[in-house]
This record gives C-alpha cells, structure tokens and sequence, in this order.
C-alpha cells in the first residue's frame, strides 16, 4: 500500500505514453516481481519465464528496429522510468538479471551482420534468450585499451585466446559480444566478435558469491582456441570497440536510473518506518535529526531526478550529453551512497536483517559505483569530455 | 458481434484511501488513479473475444472528467478498438451511468456489453444490474467464465455453495467477477497504438439524460481504528472469551 499523498516533482517532459508505460512496469513490479524478489534473490537466480514476460510488454526493444523484434522507437524517459521502477523491486540483482541483455543488443543492432541481426535479436528481445556483453578482463576492467584477449584470423574462421569476467547473465546466455585484440596495442586494435555459447573452445564459470546482486550471474568466459566463423566479426576490425563507445551512455543513463531509484527505496521506506516506529514517547519522524535525514534525502532524490530528466530531454532532442551522463553516474552513486547510509540509520537493527529493501540497497551502492564505468573513471572521462 | 465495456477512474487500489477534513467524501487531489480493477477484467474478456474472432469490434466507453479519457486509453491499450467519452465533472450515481450507457449501447448497436460487478470506491454493485434492466437485456452477474454457443452466451458465476451455469439469450449483459480472467499488462507497442485510436467525445446532454442527483451524501467517515488483537494460551481460553467476552457462541 502507498501513502496517500505523492509528493516530489513532476515530469515537465512527460506525456501520456510515458505515464501509461510507467504505470504498466509500476503494476507489474508491484505484482509480478516485488512480492518474490528476495526469494529469488537468496536463491541466486529469477524464474526465466520473467524475462520472456518483460519482454512481451517490449521492455528491451528500445533503439532497436522492428524488424529485429524492437520497438522501432528511442525513448530516454520510458528507458529511465523502466531503470527506476526496476532498482525499486526489491533486490537489485533481479533488474540485472533481466536487464544485463541490453548492454549486448545495442552493439549487435549496430555491427553485427543481417543474418545475424534477424536471427538472435528477436530471441533476446522476447527475452526467449539472453545476450551479454564481456569486456572486462580477469587484468582488469577500466582500461580497456590494455585487454588481451586476442582474436586470429584463419581461412573462414576467427580463433579467440583469453578470458573475460564479471560477465552478467554470462551463465545463461546463448549470445555473446567480446571484445578481443586483432591488432597493435591501444584502443584501435580492439575488435568485437560474436559468439555463441555452443562455439568450439568456449567454457565459462560462474563468479564466486558475491556482496550483492545475488539474483544475477556474473561468469568468467574462457577461450581456448574458440572458433567462430568469419562474418562473426562486429563491425570493421580493429575499430569495432570505438565504434561503440557511443553505447555506454545508454548504460550509463541506466545505472543513473538505477541509483535513482535505490533513493527512492530509501526515502519511502525510511519514511514509512519512520511514521510506525516511536521512540522516547513519539514517531520517530517527529525527531529532528531523523527529519532532517529525511529531507537530506529527499533534496537528493529531487537532484538527481532533475538532471535526469534534462538529459533525457537533451537526448530526446538528438544531442548526447556525454559529459554530463559520466558526471550524473557518479553524483547519483554518491547521493545513493549517502542515502543508503541514512536510511539504514533510521530503520536501525531492522534495516540490518535480510529481507528488507535497505539492507539489499545498502548492500549494492558499490556495484553501481563501480560497474558500467567507476566512479574515478566517470570523473576522469567527463574531465577529459570538457576538454581538460 | 460488438461489445462494449464500461469503465471507470477510481483511487488506485493500491492507495490508502484519505477522507477529507469536511467529510464530504474521500480527497482524491493529487493521488493515483486507474481503471476499476474489475473493469480491467471486463476489458480482457473483450479483448479475448476479438482476439478469438467473436467479437468484430470492441468500444470502451468512460463517463468521467477529462482525465477519464486516460483510463479509455489503458483500455484502448489493452486491445480494444475505439473509445467513447462522455465528459462530465459531476460525480454521477449508478442509476445516472446506467441511463447513459443504455444510450451509448444504442447508439453503438452493441450486442454484448461486459462490465465490472462493482467499482471499488463506492462498492455499489448497482450499475450492471440497471442497465440490463433498462435495456430489457438478461445479465449474467459476477461471471466467473463465459462462453459462447450459438446465439446465446453461456455464464457460470459464483453462487453461495458453489457454481451456477445461466444461459442467456443475446443481446445480453455480463459482470466480471474476479475470477473471470487476469489481465495481460499493456505492451509498450501497444500503449503507443493506443495513441492513435479514435475517442468520440460526447457530453449526457448529448444523450439527454437527466443526471440530476437523487441520493444526498451526509458524511463520510474513516473506518473504525482496529484495536490490537491479544494472543490467548489454548482452545479453552479462546472458547470462554468467544462466550463471555465476545458474546459471539
Ligand atoms: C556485479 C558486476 C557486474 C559486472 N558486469 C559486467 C559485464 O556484464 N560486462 C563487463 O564487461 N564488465 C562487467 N563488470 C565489470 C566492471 O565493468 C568493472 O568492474 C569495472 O569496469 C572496473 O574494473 P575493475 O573491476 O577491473 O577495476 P580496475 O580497473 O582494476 O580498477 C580498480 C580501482 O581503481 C580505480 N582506477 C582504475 N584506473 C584508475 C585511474 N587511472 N585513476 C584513478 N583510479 C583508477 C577504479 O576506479 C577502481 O576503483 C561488472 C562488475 C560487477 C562488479
């Protein structure tokens, strides 16, 4: 049940598609997912008929043309309210497991061949099947010009050697986009390829337990001399990662997205405990210190929604604000940091059992300031952006 | 074969309900509002008939505020065809509604209407039953399935110690209960063709109907606090509280 009252700001740019379609993911997170998300989330997996239900409602098809089995539409808001609606379900690791397949189908829209095209983005947008994307290495993530996975062209076939981790949805998925050098050191040299599960020389394990995102998996991939045919090179070779470096900004308006609605976790529920809860002779809401906590949090919350409705506006518009998408990543993760902490402050002991949406939140702040491009890279990358 | 659903805009199921200071009714400003849950299941049986080919056309028809025409567009995002409108602001009772839908029922030449067994604000559970009554049609309420053989319409509903099967002679008239269905969830595809779906707007003078108000609302009230429950040691103390406290055995 939610409270009476909504407070908060009001979408300047919204329309009545985005309100129907954020109604719909709202009532569907509600009944659907909300009710069984730390079930499935000790459990360390979401039942696979979720994915192919979101996927009828059209939620990965974003960006993609229709005759791929995509929406034929770019939205920025619909993609944000979907990031935000989905980090409030409960447990984060199941907006990953469900969403981890967007970061694939991009890159594939983009490079990959007809054949290819028509063949599996219908299947991982239904959610029949699932697509990830392996970038980082066991050497390491945030410099991706020193990955050493390499690719070797022989007769009609491309050979792969390395190994790829942290991989999301890496143990379910049947389609894969690597990133493997093919030519000299540095960014250009890296090339994409293809690949799928059932390749000669492909193997993969899954990551050990992890602090959050159970109900994801996340695999190290390994390539002994796997094979894949020649038209399973994405894009031109050598360029293939410059080409879609453009990507990221979509993940990364997820993330923020996401982090955004962690926030929201925190202040809802801080508030609802806050109300119930009395302490020396009143609600715990009547104290100052908690009602400042409150307000702190909720100013955040209205910070963080405002710049990602602007850029979603500017995107809207046909112009990718790069810069401020690194610099939104990493101030939603520290505002989501500090929300967590306050939050967990308020609900006390009862914040620190399993079960209750603070303690998985206070629990996945990292993997949100660290994946899709750390907090020190964001700062880095939008300096660099602004010509610094 | 056509069918038209009603439906209304009511306080979200999922909101607290908060009466107003005045306790004239329940505060409604700045609060979530979506179609009557048992609309919904109206409109997916519709929704089922035409995807079935039994129905040709399918018309949601709302009779609220201007803000009714989202809740005609969820319907229209679930499948259906076209909409109908009638825009009012007053807050009409059930015999009002049912006088104007009998007139949109005309008007469209519908030959099946499928309705909520009750809106779940005021919980009347009176506007299927007038309307089928104004239009001399049978009804078949709170429906749990229905099926079509020849020309008439075969209801099972929910009675007290178990299932009832009425038949009824088309046109007819039918009020989901529960049970009937589960609602699909509009796709996004799906919510942006509603877009472009046609909604006639009409007003009741248009049908003219007299809406003037016949029952006055004196107040209203939140539900008594419920008190705190007490846990009781055995059967016994259960027994002896029912008897001698409760008064109830
Ligand atoms: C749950 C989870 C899911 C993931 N899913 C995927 C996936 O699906 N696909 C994929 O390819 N990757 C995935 N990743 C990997 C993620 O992208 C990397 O963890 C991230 O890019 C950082 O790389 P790293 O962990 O190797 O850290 P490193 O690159 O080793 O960096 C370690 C620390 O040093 C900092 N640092 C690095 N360089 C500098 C510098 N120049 N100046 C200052 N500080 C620096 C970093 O910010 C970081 O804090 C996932 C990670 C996690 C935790």
């Amino acid at each position: 049940m939610t409270s009476h009252t909504q407070f908060g700001l009001a979408n300047p740019f919204d329309t009545p598609e985005r309100k129907a379609f954020r109604e719909t993911i709202q009532n569907f997170v509600a009944t659907e997912i909300r009710p069984y998300a730390h079930e499935w989330d000790e459990a360390g997996q979401v039942p696979w008929e979720l994915h192919e239900k979101l996927g009828a409602l059209g939620v990965f098809g974003f960006g993609i043309d229709e005759k791929y089995g995509g929406l034929g539409f770019e939205d920025p808001f619909m993609r944000s309210d979907y990031a935000v609606t989905m980090a409030m379900c409960g447990a984060g690791g199941v907006a990953a497991a469900l969403g981890a397949r967007s970061i694939s189908t991009d890159p594939i829209q983009k490079l990959a061949s007809e054949d290819i095209k028509l063949r599996v983005l219908p299947e991982i947008l239904s959610g029949r099947k699932g697509g990830s994307l392996g970038i980082t290495e066991p050497g390491g993530g945030s410099d991706v010009a020193a990955l050493t996975t390499t690719a070797r062209q022989e007769g009609e076939e491309w050979v792969l050697n390395g190994s790829k981790t942290f991989i999301t949805g890496g143990m379910e998925s049947d389609y894969f986009v690597i990133a493997a050098r093919t030519g000299g050191p540095g960014l250009t040299g890296i090339s994409l390829f293809f690949v799928e599960a059932d390749a000669p020389g492909f193997t993969r394990t899954p990551l050990a337990k992890k602090m959050g995102w159970w109900a994801s998996n996340q695999a190290t991939l390994y390539f002994d001399e796997c094979r894949v045919p020649a038209g399973n090179l994405m894009g031109q070779k050598d360029y293939g990662f410059l080409q879609i470096v453009n990507n990221f900004n979509y993940e990364r308006l997820g993330l923020v997205g996401c982090a955004l609605g962690m926030m929201k976790v925190c202040l809802e529920d801080s508030i609802e405990w806050a109300q119930e809860r009395h302490t020396f002779g009143k609600p715990l809401i009547k104290h100052q210190v908690i009602r400042h906590k409150i307000a702190d949090m909720s100013a955040k919350i209205d910070a963080v929604q405002s710049n990602l409705w602007i850029m979603c506006a500017q995107i809207d518009a046909g112009n990718m604000p790069v810069a401020e998408i690194c610099k939104a990543k990493f101030a939603a993760t520290k505002a989501l940091e500090f929300c967590a902490s306050e939050a967990m402050q308020i609900l006390g002991g009862a914040g620190y059992l399993r079960g209750n949406r603070i303690e998985n939140v206070y629990r996945e702040v990292k993997v949100i300031a660290i994946g899709g491009g750390s907090e020190e890279i964001m700062k880095d990358l939008a300096m660099r952006q602004m010509g610094l | 074969m056509k069918v038209l659903v009603p439906v209304k805009r009511v306080l979200d199921y999922n909101v607290k309900a908060r009466v107003k200071p005045d306790q004239s009714g329940v505060d409604l400003s700045n609060v979530k509002m979506s179609m009557n849950p048992f609309d919904e299941i109206a409109v997916e049986e519709a929704v089922r008939l035409q995807e079935a080919g039994t129905a040709t056309e399918t018309i949601v028809v709302s009779i609220g505020p201007a803000k009714a025409q989202e809740t005609i567009r969820t319907g229209l995002a679930m499948g259906m065809d076209r909409g109908v409108h009638v825009q009012t602001d007053e807050d009409l009772e059930p015999l009002a509604i049912a006088k104007i839908l009998k007139a949109v029922a005309e008007a469209e030449g519908a030959d099946l209407i499928v309705m909520g067994k009750q809106a779940i604000d005021n919980d009347y559970g009176a506007t299927g039953g007038m309307l089928a009554a104004l239009l001399g049609w049978p009804i078949g309420s709170a429906a749990n399935s229905i099926a079509l053989d020849g020309g008439a319409l075969s209801v099972v509903k929910e009675v007290d110690g178990g299932l009832q099967t009425v038949k009824l002679q088309m046109p007819a008239l039918v009020t989901a209960d529960l049970r009937l269905n589960e609602p699909r969830y509009a796709s996004l595809p799906n919510i942006m063709k509603a877009k472009r779906k046609p909604i006639d707007a009409k007003t009741p003078a248009d049908f003219g109907v007299d809406t003037t108000p016949r029952l006055k609302t004196l107040k209203v009230t939140e539900p008594a606090a419920r008190e705190a429950g007490i846990k009781v040691e055995d059967a016994a103390a259960l027994v002896d509280k029912l008897k001698n406290e409760a008064g109830v055995i």
